[in-house]
């Protein structure tokens, strides 16, 4: 900064501290405990309501006390196969997800940046759109040498359709200024693709990614139950039937661990990647 | 700077969108190294006009020519500065700054000690890594206007770059631009609705009104806003 002086003919004032994103801390830390009570208070009303049997017309008296439920996960814990399944289910909707966020950016930038592209793609994709991707299960069968590729399959398809929209529409609402700016600063249309097209849908693409994967566990577990010989949804609903009920409540709790982690993740990455946008201080999760 | 200005020509054109004409027949003459304004109300075609300079819109009738060749798209020798927003959101100053050479494809080290110069020279140097919504207006347009001469053009068309200020910021900011390009040779056209900014500034005044581009040679305030 020693040529400062005398580089600018103009000065300005010193450039004050930079903003931070985070609100007050004693704001945060109070919320962060306010979470963990409102877990709590969950926990001790399904605690309550097993011990004592309750049958307030819900019938609570066979669903398994929170002890009961401890005790297999600790015990579960200790197992190799609990991790395998976890290794299983994980490896199945990172693979599934993360060909649906690569195929479904990639359609939707095609989608809205090509008139061809539209009129060729959109009949298509829109017929098949409404099926719900749990409803591919036959197809997935009949299509794939093996139970995983269906798995993987049916994840897949259930991520893209979200994730291909939002983007679609992130890439259809740009403003022409900045495709603009670039081009006149000499760019290319590959140019405006990097450097406005793609930064410029990316807080779209994260709406659509976090649906993405929500509905990608969903059709994870559902497909696992219904075919597969590992995983957590395998093995949730294997405890079901031999009405080993802690253990189907573990594969559940599990399930919603590994679902709340793996958005938690993606909030996380798309809150970096969009920190140029306009937001509140300190809101948002 | 040591690329020499381009020489800019409207040869009978008429300009507008989806087949509605905002303006048709118009000549104009651009000489290499001038800085033209280009005075009009509102809703006069003077974005227009700039926007078929830059090559990002086609006339449907006449010619656009750049030292003689017909204009097909925009080219990094004619850089275009808007009224505001025109900054990649996303991009630090610097790397605002930047985008023009690494569309040349220059070297890093290079395109980072130009880019410097460049944000030193419009004031805000200790800025480099601030992000432009963390910037007053005054400033972003500092940056726009770092980031077109950065890449060296030919020719700079500013479309009403100070019409979104504080009538102060803008004092300030005619005077660093009228700083800066006195170091280079590059053609300006500039457009505005603002006659004082016109006299302040331009070379030479164009009037674009009711009856099309008018030419005034030394024409007093009085005479430009009685054609207006």
């Amino acid at each position: 900064m020693s040529g400062l002086a005398q580089k600018s003919r103009v000065t300005l004032a010193p450039p004050p501290p930079a903003a931070t994103g985070a609100g007050r801390p004693g704001r945060r830390h109070r919320g962060r405990v306010v979470r963990l009570l409102s877990l709590l208070a969950a926990a001790g009303l399904w605690q309550l309501l097993t011990v004592t049997d309750a049958r307030i017309w819900l019938r609570f008296d066979r669903l398994p006390s929170l002890d009961e439920i401890g005790a297999e996960l600790a015990r579960q814990l200790g197992t190799q196969v609990y991790y395998l399944d976890l290794a299983q289910s994980l490896i199945r909707i990172l693979t599934g997800f993360g060909l649906a966020a690569v195929a479904g950016v990639a359609t939707g930038v095609l989608i809205g940046r090509s008139r061809t592209a539209r009129d060729v793609l959109t009949p298509l994709l829109e017929a098949v759109r409404p099926i719900p991707a749990i409803a591919l299960v036959p197809i997935a069968i009949l299509l794939f040498p093996s139970d995983e590729q269906g798995i993987v399959f049916i994840t897949f398809a259930a991520a893209f359709f979200p994730i291909m929209v939002s983007t679609r529409h992130a890439v259809r609402a740009l403003p022409t200024l900045w495709e603009e700016a670039v081009l006149t600063l000499g760019g290319t249309r590959l140019h405006v693709l990097v450097n406005v097209v793609l930064p410029g849908a990316l807080p779209g693409v994260f709406g659509g990614l976090s649906i993405g994967m929500g509905v990608s566990w969903i059709c994870v577990i559902s497909a696992e139950m219904i075919s597969g010989d590992l995983g957590v949804g395998y093995r949730t609903w294997q405890a079901y039937t031999l009405v080993d009920y802690p253990a189907t409540v573990v594969g559940m709790v599990t399930i919603g661990v590994l679902g709340w982690l793996t958005s938690a993740l993606i909030e996380l990455a798309g809150r970096r990647a969009t920190r140029w946008l306009p937001r509140a201080e300190g809101s948002g999760a | 700077m040591s690329a020499a200005g381009l020489a800019l020509r409207l040869d009978g054109a008429g300009l507008g969108y989806g087949g509605g004409a905002v303006l048709s027949g118009v000549d104009l003459e651009v000489t290499p190294g001038e800085i033209l304004v280009v005075v009009g109300a509102s809703g006069s075609g003077k974005s227009t006009l700039l926007r078929a300079l830059a090559g990002l819109l086609r006339p449907h009738a006449g010619r656009v020519l750049a030292d003689g060749a017909e204009v097909t798209g925009p080219s990094p020798d004619r850089a275009m500065i808007f009224q505001e927003d025109g900054l990649l959101p996303w991009r630090s100053v610097r790397r605002n700054v930047e985008l023009p050479l690494g569309i040349r494809k220059v070297a890093r080290a290079e395109r980072r000690r130009a880019a410097e110069e460049w944000i030193g020279r419009v004031g805000l140097a200790g800025y480099e890594d601030r992000l432009p919504r963390e910037l007053s207006g005054g400033m972003r347009q500092r940056v726009q206007l770092a980031r077109a001469l950065a890449g060296a053009p030919r020719a700079v068309l500013m479309d009403e770059p100070f019409g979104a200020l504080d009538a102060q910021t803008r004092a300030e900011m005619q005077r660093l631009l009228l700083d800066v390009l006195r170091d280079t040779a590059a053609t300006v056209v500039f457009v505005t609705h603002d006659v004082d900014e016109a006299l302040l500034l331009g070379h030479r005044i164009v009037v674009l009104g009711r009856d099309g581009v008018r030419t005034l040679a030394g024409a007093t305030r009085e005479q430009i806003v009685k054609e207006l």
